[in-house]
């Protein structure tokens, strides 16, 4: 593939700059400016806004974004925004590690060790299970499971491993990673399979003959060939549970907050550029973490 | 706010609470821009009359429209929003309904911008028979308590096109009302195995663990105020408007609970609320009316306790947009008549809400149902609900009694207050401590 666009490149240049490359790629250029450029101009314009209850006005203020930060000069106690990004930044990176860990394990396996297509497809779809139902009722479903009176809870007690039922099962910061694995580990599974899909099988094979122990070809060839699908897997993990507030909120019972959270709540009170700046503030920590992923591995390139 | 959120049974709360979700995320992605085009899947075709009902789900009964369309031949197009969605669209999209069912707090939100009409309360027929708790505040010729946002402070404006509200009453009325009900705490009788009198019982270390408030900023401040004047703590001159130094004192005392584990979570979905209660991870906490019925259908213990410093109660009502005209506004004042004409009145007082006339919808009512919901009598046969479910066993009286012992015993109302945007910062802090 490479092969062959490396030797049309002299045509091919002249094609791409010419007016029909404009005109083909002007539909998509159009709904990017449309539904994302704009509005994303938009917020970035309203955080400076002005609002009351009812309206808002428009004005060059950064009064919101010092409302953000009130109080964070104060290192004896963490203001609220601070507390909130470290809490949700707690959350990304477990949720990151374990549905990096369990998402390579399964797709190695799906990979490497199942050897048929149509049994990769069948268990690929029963990786789709938990995307069957709604994910309210998903996530409430839970708590029959790890509840006061739940099952874990009957089990433990039945097999008098504890004699009072462990509340923080259900509704912790344990129960919403748990919640975020179980969810988007299909995130990192996809592109990860992907990648090692097309690893050549020669590589395994030579790597066996040069005398590797298995360890040692996972680590030098495996994992090194399936970085690309490593770092998308990883960014969307990474993105969904930083704007998350449905599964934190559920499943932390409401008592853990999420920038996601703040941004929901304000949206619903009518405070709209206060919720703007807090997007904006988000957005950039988001491409921040993007950017430092992307420096890993150039995925125009790779794919 | 209320009951109202996700009333509509075990789907459709789901939904409606996704699509509400994404809908807020289009908002944070769109910015303003996109207020003005938010989703209107539910345009038919322009030559039939059909009439836009914006509201929450539980006026949005399908048996009403189905009733008022096999009455008048017209069609009730329902959007099903959550209370802070019918604010937001009331505010930035007047456009988009022909009719809205909002709530009496959010007025104050609403009537500022000019996009409500004055309803003309000569084209109502029934405007005198509604009940005196929206007029004058009174129940049985008794003052209810009138902190926040009563429905009698803005019930009147002092024009049609006016933007200001009336102290007194005026041929104007801002919405006309349709449901209303008093909320409480919802207990475990089973569970706690003692009387419950006193919303502060809520954080009585004695429940650790096992208790719940709702996570809606609004109305969880005022269950917060509640206990707090329980306990003895302070005395607001008006819960539903605090100052800022009150907003800090509530919140602590919510903060300092929260830290000792008081709660064992919060809620904002009407769902989360009935499995809290079911399933015994909560015992004592916020809820509204039709959840206590929801567990009670399942077959467990959950009473809807009357307190004794009384509830705190909200009210929802019609209100016209001011761009509407010609065939569509007599068609919106035709169903706001019908509305109150008794059919529709009797079928959500049979669901536990109160209707705003009440003679008309008395009519329309067996009289051991009248009994039953309205007087705080024993039913004298098996309580079943709309849909067939039964609520309650012959010899049961309905909890908090009589509409006169409910109504009368409101203490406040749902509201908006003058600090609110330091408030929900303050409630951000209490969720995030």
């Amino acid at each position: 593939m490479s092969a062959t666009t490396s030797t049309a490149r002299p045509v091919s240049a002249a094609r791409r700059t010419g007016p029909a490359a404009w005109l083909q790629a002007a539909p998509l250029g159009l709904v990017f400016l449309l539904f994302f450029i704009v509005p994303l101009v938009l917020i970035l314009a309203v955080s400076f806004w002005d609002a009351s209850e009812y309206e808002l006005i428009p004005a060059f203020t950064p009064k919101n974004y010092i409302a953000i930060f009130d109080g964070c000069s104060n290192a004896s106690d963490l203001c609220v925004t601070l507390k909130t990004y470290y809490s949700t930044l707690k959350f990304c990176f477990l949720a990151w590690i374990f549905t990096l860990v369990i998402g390579f394990t399964v797709a190695y396996f799906l990979a490497f060790h199942v050897k048929t297509v149509g049994m990769q497809t069948v268990l690929f779809l029963l990786c789709t299970i938990p995307f069957w139902t709604s994910n309210v009722i998903r996530m409430i479903s839970w708590v029959p499971l790890l509840g006061r009176n739940g099952l874990i809870n009957d089990m433990l007690i039945g097999l008098r491993l504890v004699s009072q039922p462990q509340e923080w099962l259900l509704f912790s910061s344990f129960s919403v990673v748990l919640a975020f694995v179980h969810l988007f580990t299909i995130f990192m599974i996809v592109p990860i399979f992907n990648s090692m899909m097309r690893i050549d099988r020669a590589l395994l094979e030579a790597a066996l003959d040069a005398g590797a122990t298995p360890w040692q070809t996972l680590w030098n060839v495996i994992v090194p060939l399936s970085r690309t699908g490593i770092i998308i897997g990883s960014i969307f993990v990474i993105t969904i549970v930083m704007g998350d507030f449905v599964t934190i909120g559920v499943m932390g019972g409401q008592q853990i907050a999420s920038v996601g959270k703040i941004i929901q709540v304000q949206t619903s009170y009518l405070q709209f550029p206060l919720a703007a700046a807090n997007a904006v503030i988000l957005l950039a920590v988001v491409l921040m973490i993007i950017w430092a992923l992307t420096r890993m591995v150039d995925i125009r390139k790779e794919l | 706010m209320s009951e109202h959120e996700q009333e509509a049974q075990p789907v459709a709360p789901s939904t409606s609470e996704e699509a509400s979700s994404t809908t807020r995320r289009t908002l944070l992605k769109a910015g303003v821009a996109a207020v003005a085009i938010t989703g209107f899947p539910y345009i038919k075709a322009a030559d039939k009359f059909t009439l836009r009902y914006l509201g929450t789900a539980v006026n949005q009964d399908k048996a009403i429209a189905d009733k008022f369309k096999a009455d008048t031949g017209i069609e009730i197009q329902y959007i099903p929003v959550t209370t802070d969605e019918v604010t937001k669209r009331a505010v930035t999209a007047p456009n988009s309904f022909d009719l809205i069912d909002t709530e009496y707090f959010s007025l104050k939100k609403i009537i500022p911008t000019g996009n409500l009409l004055g309803i003309d309360v000569k084209r109502i027929k029934n405007a005198d028979k509604i009940t005196s708790l929206f007029t004058k505040g009174e129940v049985g010729g008794k003052k209810v308590g009138d902190q926040g946002t009563a429905p009698k402070k803005v019930m009147f404006l002092e024009g049609q096109n006016s933007k200001k509200f009336s102290a007194t009453p005026t041929q104007f009325m801002t919405l006309i009302p349709t449901v209303y009900n008093a909320d409480t705490l919802g207990i475990r009788p089973d569970l706690i195995k003692r009387p419950i009198e006193s919303w502060k019982e809520l954080l009585n270390p004695e429940f650790k663990g096992k208790t719940a408030i709702l996570n809606i900023p609004s109305i969880g401040i005022m269950d917060a105020a509640m206990v707090v004047e329980a306990m003895g703590l302070y005395k607001y001159p008006d819960k539903g408007n605090m100052t800022k130094k009150e907003i800090d004192l509530t919140i602590k005392t919510l903060i300092e609970a929260k830290k000792a584990g008081q709660f064992r979570a919060l809620w904002k979905d009407f769902n989360e609320s009935v499995n809290l209660m079911a399933s015994g991870e909560v015992v004592i906490q916020s809820m509204w009316s039709p959840a206590v019925t929801a567990v009670r259908t399942k077959g467990i213990p959950c009473t809807f306790q009357p307190l004794k410093e009384g509830y705190r109660a909200w009210a929802a009502g019609f209100g016209v947009p001011k761009t509407l005209n010609g065939k569509k506004a007599d068609g919106v004042y035709e169903f706001i008549n019908w509305f109150l004409d008794g059919w529709a009145g009797a079928y959500l007082n049979r669901q536990g809400y109160y209707s705003a006339v009440l003679e008309t919808a008395k009519a329309k009512m067996e009289t051991y149902e009248w009994e039953y919901w309205m007087e705080g009598k024993a039913a004298s046969k098996d309580i079943k609900s709309p849909g067939g479910d039964l609520l309650a066993k012959m010899g049961e009286k309905r909890d908090g009694g009589s509409y006169e012992q409910r109504m009368g015993g409101i203490a406040c109302w749902n509201a908006v207050m003058d600090e609110n945007e330091y408030m929900v910062k303050k409630w951000n802090e209490f969720v995030a401590a």
